[in-house]
């Protein structure tokens, strides 16, 4: 022992960093700053250090090259050892990174500790959190697989409609004219040096500010902040009733950053690595493009904006939130801090988790897009078409064959671009049937170059029988009087007119 | 401390330090800020947009829209089968063609072709087109995009070889004449 502890003497006097140490670990936390929902901030650098370890452990074998990462990909998930076990450590550490980081941010709202003096802390932790994304983001990339290649489509799509300067930073953004090689080779740098050099640094200022203006007290409901005087009243509590960070507080964060990568470990040894799915080659056309779960709603949300919103939403929306963001703390720097008494605070927090939740799970469903194989793998529900005539089966067959099914259901199955149909013939006349079939509209194509007369009438014939049985399908009065008594008495002219 | 208008030594040398640090900084900023914009500043060079053949004419039915690949006349040499594009290739009535890119001018995607209907459609948003690749439903503004087209010795030639983005349409759209104006 008197060896070990000689040797770091040794150290020390040259390093001089066991004071400073000490210092950092023994400084003094509220007493009531102790609690479990202060372990995310140290959770997520818990799980950024395991991203840094799995990444370049990952390098090993990976090559960022267009024509070789994803056969790297398959290496590491096939042949080498234990190669499929860093890759889904590295995929679930990244979802687990993005949520850790959203609820660290949550909390911090909520409790108001971003008001003064910690604006500049709460600042940074933004830039965090778009280096957070941003890593998401060239993480799915490296995976350059079917989903990575047409979602740089879709960023490539995205970028190509910024005012002006779009075709140009169009070109910077893919590094030639097409997605290829380069765009590869910039997004492997941006995700392995840029991105992580940025955050490493970011982090170390956003902890060294946590330490030097100390760890947010519990907020006391009617216990203000003041610019004046919050300085020498947190110093005061700190020494009232303060402890020091080690061992008072630490034990929960470290008992926390094991839990959660266990949780980690568990994910990535229960679910295994993310894909790669098909080879990036862009002649496959038989693909369903889809982001990784962070991104799903942003897929949701331009699939639900009206096209002439999404081009300023999706420019302007995140420059709004950003700014947003960054003058959170100086609108707000002072009062009260306690989310008790900020109802508008939390109904926000509320309001934009339950907006990406509904928007994340619908994407899941993607009701908007068209079933591409539901027109010929499912089949019209035998019980529609009991009891029809040959002209309604020849128009179910119709319904099927010009693929109206991928865009509308039948019996739970198909498309719900459009609506379902199973009750449809109750809605809508024969006329109207064929006015929607033959000029669309609402969203619909017309089909009236692609349907024959014949054919027209054959699958109007067959929309006719979708109605409950117990509920007659729609029809238009004023035909049956003009069939019955002739146009005459409808216009009020001629011999029979009505009086 | 010392008077500000005073020049020392010191003072002199440390001003020259930092004026010979700022030129070596501008004389190296200069290539690296090259070599970072090379991508923009190469320009819409030679390779770029040319002529690439999609196949004997024969091979495209009349009246009917096929699918066709070619290569990329711009590769790197790590592009692999990136470098590889299909497209939509219609045949309308004699030597009348229409070539429409593979992506969707909503973001980017896939569009399928679907000869009974008569649409494209994608799988990503639901954008739809009819056959002459003008909008039919769904998010996207326009119609798809088409490349220029010749017949050269019994071989349909194509001029690509950009990526075609709704903000963005290749070099060559800015010289076409819409068809229906």
């Amino acid at each position: 022992m008197r060896m070990i502890a000689r040797i770091g003497e040794w150290f020390d006097r040259r390093l001089q960093l066991a004071a400073p140490i000490r210092e950092a670990a023994e400084h003094p936390v509220p007493r009531n700053a102790a609690s479990w929902f202060y372990v995310f901030g140290s959770a997520a650098l818990t799980v950024f250090l395991l991203q840094l370890a799995t990444g370049i452990l990952l390098a090993l074998t990976y090559v960022p090259s267009a024509a070789e990462a994803w056969n790297s990909l398959q290496e590491l998930n096939h042949d080498v050892t234990l190669g499929w076990f860093i890759r889904a450590l590295h995929g679930w550490g990244s979802n687990f990174m993005v949520a850790i980081v959203l609820i660290h941010m949550m909390q911090v709202f909520l409790f108001g500790a971003y008001k003064f003096p910690r604006e500049l802390t709460w600042i940074v932790g933004v830039f965090l959190l778009l280096m957070t994304l941003g890593m998401a983001f060239t993480g799915q990339v490296m995976r350059f697989d079917q989903d990575a290649y047409w979602g740089l489509g879709i960023g490539a799509s995205i970028v190509s409609r910024v005012p002006i300067a779009g075709p140009a930073l169009l070109r910077l953004m893919l590094g030639g004219p097409i997605i290829a090689g380069p765009t590869l080779s910039r997004f492997f740098a941006l995700h392995v040096f840029v991105i992580p050099g940025s955050l490493i640094a970011f982090v170390c200022l956003h902890v060294l500010m946590v330490l030097r203006l100390g760890i947010n007290e519990w907020p006391m409901p009617g216990r203000l902040v003041k610019r004046a005087t919050y300085e020498s009243e947190y110093h005061e509590l700190t020494k009232r009733d303060g402890a020091p960070f080690v061992p008072y507080a630490v034990w929960k964060d470290m008992f926390f950053a094991a839990f959660i990568l266990l949780a980690v470990t568990a994910c990535a040894v229960y679910f295994g690595p993310f894909g790669p799915s098909g080879r990036p080659d862009p002649t496959i056309i038989e693909t369903v493009p889809k982001p990784d779960y962070f991104f799903l709603w942003l897929y949701a949300l331009l699939a639900l904006l009206p096209p002439s919103l999404e081009t300023p939403a999706v420019l302007i929306g995140p420059v709004v939130v950003i700014i947003g963001l960054l003058l959170l703390p100086f609108l707000s720097g002072e009062g009260e801090k306690s989310w008790r008494r900020r109802p508008i605070a939390v109904l926000s927090v509320l309001l934009i988790a339950i907006a990406l939740g509904t928007f994340t799970r619908m994407a899941e469903f993607a009701p908007w897009s068209p079933h591409m194989n539901a027109w010929s793998g499912d089949p019209v529900p035998e019980r529609m078409l009991h009891g029809t005539t040959a002209l309604e089966r020849q128009g179910a067959l119709v319904f099927q064959v010009k693929q109206c099914r991928n865009c509308h259901a039948l019996g739970g199955s198909g498309g719900e671009r459009g609506p379902a149909l199973d009750t449809v013939a109750v809605r809508l006349t024969e006329d109207q049937f064929i006015r929607q079939v033959i000029q669309g509209g609402g969203n619909m194509p017309t089909y009236g170059k692609n349907l024959s007369p014949p054919e027209t009438t054959a699958l109007v014939a067959f929309l006719q029988t979708l109605h409950p049985p117990g509920q007659a399908p729609a029809r238009d009065a004023s035909r049956e009087v003009v069939i019955e008594e002739g146009p005459e008495k409808l216009t009020g002219k001629g011999p029979g007119a009505r009086r | 401390m010392s008077n500000d208008t005073m020049l020392t030594r010191r003072g002199l040398f440390m001003k020259l330090a930092i004026l010979f640090n700022g030129l070596v900084g501008i004389a190296l900023a200069v290539p690296i800020v090259q070599f970072l914009l090379s991508a923009i500043t190469r320009g819409r060079a030679n390779a770029y947009l040319a002529w690439v053949p999609l196949g004997p004419v024969s091979e495209f039915p009349e009246g009917e829209t096929r699918l066709a690949t070619f290569r990329n006349p711009y590769v790197t040499p790590t592009d692999g089968k990136t470098a590889d594009t299909a497209c939509w290739v219609r045949r309308m009535e004699g030597d009348q063609f229409q070539v429409f890119a593979i992506n969707c001018m909503h973001l980017g995607c896939p569009v399928r072709w679907f000869p009974q209907s008569g649409l494209f459609m994608c799988p990503c948003h639901g954008g739809v087109y009819y056959r002459d690749g003008s909008r039919a439903s769904g998010p996207p503004e326009h119609g798809l995009v088409e490349y220029p087209w010749k017949v050269q010795k019994d071989q349909i030639i194509i001029q690509a070889g950009e990526l075609p983005t709704p903000g963005a349409p290749i070099a060559a759209l800015d010289r076409r004449t819409p068809p229906c104006a």
